[in-house]
């Protein structure tokens, strides 16, 4: 029986903690050898990122090598870093001096208010496109769903957000082309996300309905004389809507790809903005305390799409038990 | 489960909204118009040394002196100054009365300590032979080891800015930025936005405008629309290719304003290839400055003859307008012993082939397209120029390292407001990161030490400095620089400081 309780709840329970703290661990050794091996200076790259390339020259980047301890053994340096996260320190910036975790709490607020405005907006745009798209396989929308769905997710992230600046800020002039104070900075960026994830979840729920719509159990709910209505939100949807939920987790990738390159190109001073300038700048502490967020971010909506697709199709959690 | 799925993904939306920290500030206050300044350069905390430029730009912070348009010091919070005859002993007197955005005083020891963290700081300061910082009742005293005469101009840098004492922790970092100045920080979230709002208890008239904020905006496409369509009332660092466009615009004026940087090609003259002086002018010759500056810069008048551009009055040589000679060009390095191999490339007497690498980096846009142009034009004279276009850091640890071959940068010789303390680093013996590299003169030496003291005749010392960089090209000087400004005309009062310490937002006021 103790055997039985251990196998089937503590074991997952246990699993699903020991995976944050192995991912913290990974993320933290990859973004530091990462650093490490790449090209270029530490403490001259800091110092350019600190003083600009005025006043970024060697006795700048001899003064920070000093206050920062670069010379010290990477291996020092690591074992540093692993010491302070026990006691959940990220440590300080190395350009601003700020601390790693207060930094990434602000950065952390924008980018998940960005993407709480994508994900959703996406999801409106694809989604019931895909269902119209696969309720009728081949049909006039399905083709132009396909047409366009190719020609998003073709077009670079970047392009994508230059064509948006230039019909919405620069022919209409109805909406910012940078900037984040109010609803209207949102939209551009959001878009720009929203449309490349659409463009994927539109043909995932295509296909998915597509299969739906074709099995025995929609024509036996039919032949039940079940009103359609009942037929598509019953058993359609519900059937159709797990790889759907597993690909709004998957997305989440594409999202942090999307959101490196939208961040940047709008002046978002989010997650993805901050990553990049890390890298640059060879700001190790915020290159790790980054990575960390999006490497939990990403156990956090895992283990969420998992319990959704549980809950969704329950022949799941019999199967495992 | 879509529905509730989009809740749930609504509901993270709105948890997020909070953590942005603040509610947008135009909503705090509203009918309080902000002035929108947009701008590319990033700032990174609360030190001066990193962010000073934008705190100085904003009006926040001051120093004790400013600069007037010819970069000469004027009082801002030191009221006067003084320099012992041996030049070792300057005397700054503070304005009375000054408060800091935090309430407390400006006293002589506030003064002392901000200056003690610069000159411990990667700041131009830190560079000064500076013995001892001292505060008396009512004045700063700064003991030299040395004389040095461009000190004044040294404290009119924003690194030498006056922080209160409240803005530094007890290790001595700069937790807040505590200033003097006419606008105080209301919301600091670094790199990208800083919004100022006015203090009422500034020394000088009270300012026009009531709020400003400054927001990083790096694409120099997404600024000019920003300005165009009406979300940037102060737009800065305008690209070439846009200005043309936004002049047509009836909502700006646009203002150009020659600003004292220098696009330069800095050569390794401790190399095979540009030792001889010769090399270097073969060079400066097939460079078509006048190309360079129309094509890409949209202003021959860009074009670059020397070092200093007209606006650096006692640096700039009155001189004949730049010419190509690709003629003279390979004359001088046939002369050097380079003559055409089998493919065109200039070999030397050993077969080795003039190939050489030219560093350069992103921060100004127009780089690497320049370096682009360099490599063409080099090409017609048998030179085969490769470009690597990376972080601005290579150049300073390529210099150090010896590995640096050439390298095309923007240099500012005003970042201290007298251009002597920058040469004195930049082509003091043997080079300097952002200057000459393996090159020493000794009479360029002997000018610049000269204007470094307290006697002599400045002016005839400057001539020969610029005559000898002419002469001897350690550097090749490529274009020069102007600042490209597009004002709202919704703005009355704006001018553009050339030296770009301030915005000068205390003299702004709402037009309409």
């Amino acid at each position: 029986m103790g055997r039985r309780f251990l196998d089937r709840f503590l074991r997952p329970v246990l699993m699903r903690l020991v995976q944050p703290l192995l991912v913290a661990l990974i993320v933290g050794a990859l973004g530091f050898a990462l650093m490490a091996v790449l090209p270029g200076d530490q403490a001259f790259r800091l110092a350019a990122a600190r003083y600009g390339p005025d006043m970024g020259d060697a006795a700048a980047a001899a003064l920070v090598r000093q206050e920062l301890g670069l010379d010290r053994p990477w291996a020092v340096q690591f074992l540093d870093w692993v010491g302070r996260l026990v006691r959940l320190d990220l440590g300080h910036s190395l350009v601003t001096g700020e601390p790693v975790l207060q930094e990434l709490t602000m950065q952390l607020g924008y980018t998940l208010a960005l993407a709480g405005v994508a994900l959703p907006l996406s999801a409106l745009l694809g989604l019931p496109l895909g269902l119209l798209a696969g309720l009728q396989p081949g049909g006039p929308v399905d083709r132009i769903m396909l047409g366009l769905s190719v020609l998003l997710r073709a077009v670079p992230a970047y392009a994508l957000g230059l064509c948006l600046v230039t019909v919405f800020s620069i022919h209409f002039g109805w909406l910012p082309p940078a900037g984040f104070e109010g609803w209207r900075e949102f939209v551009l960026p959001a878009l720009t996300l929203a449309l490349g994830l659409a463009a994927l979840s539109a043909r995932v729920a295509r296909d998915s309905v597509a299969v739906v719509a074709a099995s025995p159990f929609m024509a036996f709910a039919r032949w039940k004389g079940l009103p359609e209505r009942a037929v598509v939100l019953r058993h359609g949807l519900r059937n159709a809507a797990i790889p759907v939920i597993a690909l709004l987790g998957l997305q989440l990738v594409g999202l942090v790809e999307g959101l490196v390159i939208v961040e940047s190109l709008f002046s978002w001073p989010g997650i993805g903005h901050a990553l990049v300038h890390a890298i640059f700048a060879r700001d190790v502490p915020v290159v790790q305390g980054t990575a960390l967020a999006l490497g939990l971010i990403f156990v956090l909506v895992n283990a969420l799409v998992d319990l959704a697709c549980a809950l969704i199709d329950p022949r799941r959690a019999r199967a495992e038990t | 489960m879509f529905r509730r799925s989009l809740g749930i993904l609504g509901t993270a939306a709105l948890l997020a909204r909070p953590a942005l920290g603040h509610a947008p500030t135009a909503a705090r206050r509203p009918g309080e118009r902000v002035l929108r300044v947009v701008a590319p350069f990033e700032f990174a905390g609360p030190d001066p040394a990193r962010s000073g430029h934008v705190f100085a730009r904003m009006g926040v912070g001051e120093m004790l002196l400013g600069a007037d348009p010819e970069g000469r010091p004027v009082p801002m919070l030191a009221e006067c100054w003084s320099t012992s005859p041996d030049g070792l002993l300057h005397r700054f007197v503070l304005r009375p009365g000054v408060r800091f955005h935090d309430g407390s005083p400006l006293t002589a020891e506030a003064a002392a300590a901000s200056l003690r963290h610069a000159h411990a700081a990667a700041s131009p300061l830190s560079r000064v032979p500076v013995a001892a910082i001292e505060a008396t009742s009512d004045a700063v005293l700064i003991r030299l080891s040395r004389p040095f005469a461009p000190l004044p101009a040294v404290l009119a840098n924003y690194a030498s800015m006056i922080l209160a004492p409240a803005a530094y922790d007890e290790a001595g970092r700069v937790r807040a930025v505590i200033g003097t100045g006419p606008f105080r920080v209301e919301r600091f979230s670094p790199p990208l936005q800083l919004d100022v709002e006015r203090f009422e208890g500034w020394w000088g008239p009270r300012p026009a405008i009531g709020r400003a904020s400054y927001l990083v905006v790096s694409q120099g496409e997404a600024r000019a629309t920003m300005a165009e369509s009406g979300h940037a009332d102060l737009t800065m660092a305008l690209q070439p290719v846009t200005v043309a466009r936004l002049r047509r615009s009836p909502r700006l004026e646009v203002l150009t304003v020659p600003v004292p940087r220098t696009r330069i090609l800095k050569l390794n003259a401790a190399s095979l290839y540009f030792a001889d002086q010769r090399v270097r002018h073969a060079l400066s010759l097939a460079v078509d400055r006048q190309g360079i500056a129309t094509a890409l810069l949209r202003n021959p008048a860009m074009a670059a003859d020397q070092l200093f551009p007209p606006t650096l009055q006692g640096w700039h040589l009155p001189a004949p307008p730049p010419r190509r000679d690709l003629g003279m060009a390979r004359t001088l390095l046939a002369e050097a012993g380079w003559r055409p191999g089998p493919d065109g490339i200039l070999v030397d007497a050993e077969r080795r082939r003039f190939a050489c690498r030219c560093t350069t980096y992103i921060n100004w846009p127009e780089l690497p397209p320049i370096a682009t142009a360099l490599q063409a034009q080099f090409r017609e004279i048998g030179i085969d120029m490769s470009v690597v276009i990376g972080n601005s850091s290579d150049i300073p640890r390529g210099h150090r390292d010896g590995t640096l071959e050439m390298a095309l940068m923007a240099r500012n010789y005003a970042l201290v407001p007298d251009p002597l303390v920058t040469l004195l680093q930049d082509f003091r013996p043997g080079g300097g990161d952002w200057g000459a590299m393996g090159w020493s003169d000794a009479a360029l030496d002997a000018a610049l030490h000269a204007l470094s003291a307290p006697e002599g005749d400045p002016a005839a010392a400057r001539q020969r400095a610029a005559g000898i960089l002419r002469e001897a090209l350690p550097v090749i000087p490529i274009a020069w620089s102007e600042l490209g400004v597009a004002i709202s005309r919704d703005l009355a009062g704006v001018t553009v400081d050339p030296y770009e310490t301030s915005y000068r937002l205390h003299d702004i006021a709402w037009a309409r």
